[in-house]
């Protein structure tokens, strides 16, 4: 049986997206996931004020509840995502890195349930949140 | 009283095309993503051809979540910018070279919820926003995005904007 963190770095090393947008992983545990990504100029959104795209935040924020989900206990075996919400609470700070942790707080047979957050070098104040529904797979079928 | 000959066609579609290339143009993340918009009149699609780099799960294969989710909302902002660009720019009110140049500020997100209908396949995917609701500072905005059938999502998203203060005044 793989360690957690092995098998939330396969999780992310397998996504050719994720990998495209430089995405690191920070930290696991039981059900949830560090991740960061770092400022780049061509993630920027509104180039009036060098702000990166929501999109991109949705990306980080997506996998992250992704990999919360498959850091489970239960060892789902795959995961997509049925739904997500983001609310962006105010513009990242051009330059800092991004990260949010997700945690997977509830699961079903078949439905994950996660929350998230993504903040820069000010901890304090939340970039954005989201919350999700992901489906399990936990059989080879 | 003599009326105005109408404008020569090509000198509308030059303007308007101008005015919608320097908008996407713009925005490096919408050229990180490839996508491109297809304008027929003011109705616009939005393009994402297929890469390697938008995949998810590479044993479907699927794009990847958060690329479907950047896709949808850059169509939202883009209409809403396109929609609220329109009528200053026909009414020529607004001079279509100065879009994207010295700023015509971007709509900011206050919300998106994404639907994901079913697993997008490794091809294009096309999307065409409806703005709903557009007032003086709150906009919503719903997109639905499809691949080979256009009856056939594979993911819709609601979203609230933040409309920039009036950028054509």
């Amino acid at each position: 049986m793989p360690d957690r963190k092995t098998i939330a770095r396969q999780f992310l090393k397998a996504l050719p997206h994720s990998h495209a947008l430089g995405m690191h992983l920070d930290d696991v545990g039981d059900g949830w996931a560090v991740l960061s990504m770092a400022y780049d100029p061509k993630l920027i959104g509104d180039p009036q004020t060098g702000v990166i795209h929501g999109g991109a935040v949705s990306a980080l924020m997506d996998t992250a509840s992704g990999a919360a989900v498959m850091l489970h206990p239960s060892a789902p075996l795959t995961t997509a995502t049925l739904d997500l919400r983001i609310d962006y609470m105010r513009p990242a700070t051009p330059g800092q890195t991004l990260r949010a942790r997700a945690e997977c707080h509830h699961v079903t047979r078949s439905v994950a349930f996660v929350r998230a957050v993504a903040t820069d070098d000010d901890e304090s104040r939340p970039v954005a949140t989201a919350t999700g529904a992901f489906t399990i797979d936990s059989e080879v079928r | 009283m003599a009326t105005l000959p109408p404008e020569p066609v090509q000198v509308i579609k030059q303007r308007r095309d101008g005015a919608l290339n320097r908008l996407v143009g713009a925005v490096p993340y919408i050229q990180f993503l490839g996508i491109r918009f297809d304008r027929r009149g003011d109705e616009l699609t939005a393009i994402m051809p297929f890469k390697d780099s938008l995949i998810g799960n590479p044993r479907l294969p699927a794009l990847h979540g958060g690329a479907t989710a950047a896709f949808l909302e850059v169509a939202a902002i883009v209409e809403l910018s396109w929609t609220s660009l329109w009528d200053a720019m026909e009414a020529g009110r607004l001079d279509p070279a100065s879009v994207g140049a010295d700023g015509l500020s971007m709509p900011k997100t206050i919300d998106f919820t994404i639907d994901y209908l079913r697993p997008g396949l490794p091809r294009d995917a096309y999307a065409r926003a409806r703005v709903n609701r557009s007032g003086r500072r709150y906009a919503s905005v719903h997109v639905e995005a499809w691949q080979d059938n256009r009856s056939r999502l594979f993911a819709q998203a609601t979203g609230h904007f933040l409309m920039p203060g009036d950028a054509t005044a």
